[in-house]
């Protein structure tokens, strides 16, 4: 178990050096290069030379890659220039953070209680009028975009319907504690009851939208694997044995299921990540998602490169857990 | 469904994309019936599979709309003849009257006549940025499936590193990465995203032809390499991969929305966009939500179309579910 979560950890690390590489080669194809990343719409000439001889431009590019690699674990992105003007760029990260995390845990969860379950039940019915609607269900949601999904749900639950909040992540002008970053936690945390309710209720109709991507693949896996387990031979034996259809269902079937999807949950993060992008711009949900989509549109070096820098950890980091919670599960990959 | 995951496998980073794409590449090697060939069988299922015909039927529609809708649309999609009665805080978004179906737009402009040529930008899209991917992913799947050896595990490493990352987010990057954005951007970021999908997906086919008796055949006839990776491997590996085209258009629509819908598409707001139309609409969602649902009706009925037709394609040309 050891050895294997070791070269685990060691490739990761191989991932995170080439990802570096590439992000530092990102900034030198840049228009104007990482001095402009940095300084912004507050580049004059003087400041320019003075820039360039303190990130050491005139040095071989070896050199230069060891310097950017200091500067960055020292957390030195430079100074966002549109996301929010002024701010240190990773202080832009750690400040959206918590926003996004809110957002994706609830989607997630929200596709996991739907998708299982459903799935599940699919495969169980197999070829049943059940079975096709979810599995047409399944092959439209691939067709509407995510973006639009989220503008239906803002414009019946939110504009016509007046059930819950157009935008944001709390009534403006509330006074709430701030605790972790998480709102509703936050709210919870101080026992500020109407806080934590207020941010939640901002917080459903994103992850409703957020959540359609999971949903579909963690069904789709569902369905197919159930369907694979079914049809083994120790199914059939434990249903012979005379073992209640609650114990094989549980014991047999579910538990041997999950081993893929367990997996699948841990790869969506990529994706939750790129719905964010879209999900969070729709309702203005102040996270990451919003301010890479700010950042990519008016091209904020500094911040796009510290969000795509931590954004990569990040899946890759969740995809080693899950790698490590798999081997756990299931012994036979241990001794591979 | 095709993602039969077994359990006892271990599925790493992109694992499941891969996969799918490895099926694929299975799909449509093995002729066994004599006398009729697989395209003929194929088509003859096709012909009588309605997922197919509706398929069919949504994208040649499309094609022909895209192709004439300059001539057909009734206003010039520049002009702006509804802009005396854009009122920015009572009206800002004109409803439909005799001559314009569909009202006008924020700026006085035509909504129907948008929508039409609207068609023509996602199809170019759509069409070059698969076009795109197809070539890049054909090149590296050749050379990775022909060469083999070394040459096959640098490439499919790149490959699957770029498989590994969510291709809308690769997508982004590399859009926002243009000194002036423009449509061509669009079309090539579209494309980078298709392109490891491409040449895995032909890589495998070109292995599973490498050990078929045909090729064992020519080149015990002493038929130079050469002529059979061109003539006798890759052309029977490129069933899989003309699947995957079809699936891929409708990808390519929707992420070219995404990509629109968020600013990072065609700067020019005179030719008309269906994502960018889309993301305009937000402003106006409480007062003129129809100006979001029509392009994005259309953007989910094209993608559907070419959905539909590339799954059923795949399923005639899959021996497995032959019947």
């Amino acid at each position: 178990m050891l050895r294997f979560v070791v070269r685990r950890i060691l490739q990761m690390c191989l991932v995170a050096f080439v990802l570096s590489m590439l992000i530092f080669v990102w900034l030198r194809s840049l228009p104007g290069g990482p001095v402009s990343a940095i300084l912004g719409e507050r580049q004059t000439p003087a400041r320019r030379a003075a820039l360039e001889a303190a990130l050491g431009l005139d040095q071989p590019l070896h050199v230069q890659y060891l310097r950017f690699l200091e500067r960055a674990s020292q957390g030195k992105f430079g100074v966002s220039t549109k996301v929010l003007p002024g701010e240190d760029a990773l202080q832009v990260f750690l400040d959206r953070l918590p926003a996004t995390v809110e957002l994706s845990l609830l989607a997630l969860f929200l596709a996991i209680a739907l998708g299982i379950p459903l799935g599940y039940m699919a495969a169980r019915r197999h070829g049943s009028a059940v079975d096709t609607g979810a599995v047409i269900f399944s092959l439209v949601g691939v067709a509407v975009p995510v973006f639009f999904l989220a503008f239906l749900l803002k414009y019946f639950f939110a504009v016509e319907w007046n059930l819950l909040p157009v935008s944001g992540r709390q009534t403006t002008g509330l006074d709430a504690t701030r605790v972790t970053g998480m709102f509703v936690l936050d709210g919870i945390l101080t026992r500020e009851w109407d806080a934590s309710w207020d941010a939640f209720k901002h917080l459903i109709l994103p992850a409703v939208a957020l959540a359609s991507i999971p949903f579909a693949v963690i069904f789709r896996i569902t369905r197919a694997s159930v369907l694979d387990v079914l049809d083994e031979d120790y199914v059939r034996t434990a249903e012979a044995k005379g073992l209640t259809a609650r114990v094989v269902r549980g014991r047999h079937v579910l538990r041997n299921a999950m081993l893929p999807v367990v997996t699948t949950i841990g790869l969506q993060v990529g994706g939750l990540l790129a719905g964010a992008v879209l999900t969070e711009s729709v309702f203005s949900y102040r996270g990451i998602g919003d301010a890479l989509a700010t950042a990519f549109r008016e091209k904020d070096y500094a911040v796009l490169q510290v969000l795509i820098l931590m954004g990569a950890v990040i899946f890759v980091l969740v995809n080693l857990l899950v790698d490590i919670a798999y081997a756990l599960i299931d012994p036979r990959i241990r001794t591979r | 469904m095709d993602d039969n995951t077994g359990p006892s496998r271990r599925p790493t980073l992109g694992d499941r994309r891969k996969e799918r794409i490895d099926a694929l590449a299975t799909a449509g090697t093995v002729v066994d019936e004599p006398g009729k060939s697989l395209l003929r069988s194929a088509w003859e299922r096709l012909r009588r599979d309605p997922v197919f015909l509706v398929g069919a039927a949504i994208t040649l529609v499309f094609v022909v709309l895209a192709i004439i809708s300059p001539w057909i649309a009734p206003w010039d999609v520049t002009a702006n003849p509804l802009i005396d009665k854009v009122r920015p805080q009572s009206n800002p978004v004109p409803g439909p009257e005799p001559g314009h179906l569909l009202g006008a737009d924020d700026r006085g402009r035509d909504l129907f006549s948008r929508l039409l040529v609207g068609s023509r930008q996602t199809l170019v899209v759509g069409v070059f940025a698969t076009l795109l991917g197809l070539l890049g992913g054909i090149t590296l799947g050749a050379l990775a499936g022909a060469i083999g050896g070394f040459v096959d595990t640098v490439v499919m490493r790149i490959v699957d590193v770029m498989l590994s990352f969510p291709a809308l987010l690769l997508a982004f990057t590399i859009a926002s990465l243009a000194r002036e954005p423009s449509q061509w951007t669009l079309i090539i970021a579209i494309a980078t995203t298709q392109v490891p999908i491409f040449a895995r997906l032909l890589r495998g086919s070109m292995l599973a032809q490498r050990s078929s008796d045909h090729v064992l055949a020519a080149r015990s006839l002493g038929v130079r390499p050469r002529a059979i990776v061109f003539r006798h491997m890759l052309p029977n590996a490129m069933g899989p991969v003309i699947v995957q085209a079809t699936l891929s258009l409708a990808t390519a629509i929707i992420e070219a929305a995404a990509l629109s819908f968020l600013g990072l598409g065609n700067p020019d707001q005179r030719q008309p966009e269906w994502g960018q139309m889309l993301g305009l609409a937000q402003r106006y969602i409480s007062e003129a939500p129809h100006l979001a649902f029509y392009p994005a009706g259309c953007i989910i009925v094209v993608a559907l179309g070419f959905t539909l037709m590339g799954e059923s394609l795949r399923e005639a040309l899959d021996p497995k579910s032959r019947r």
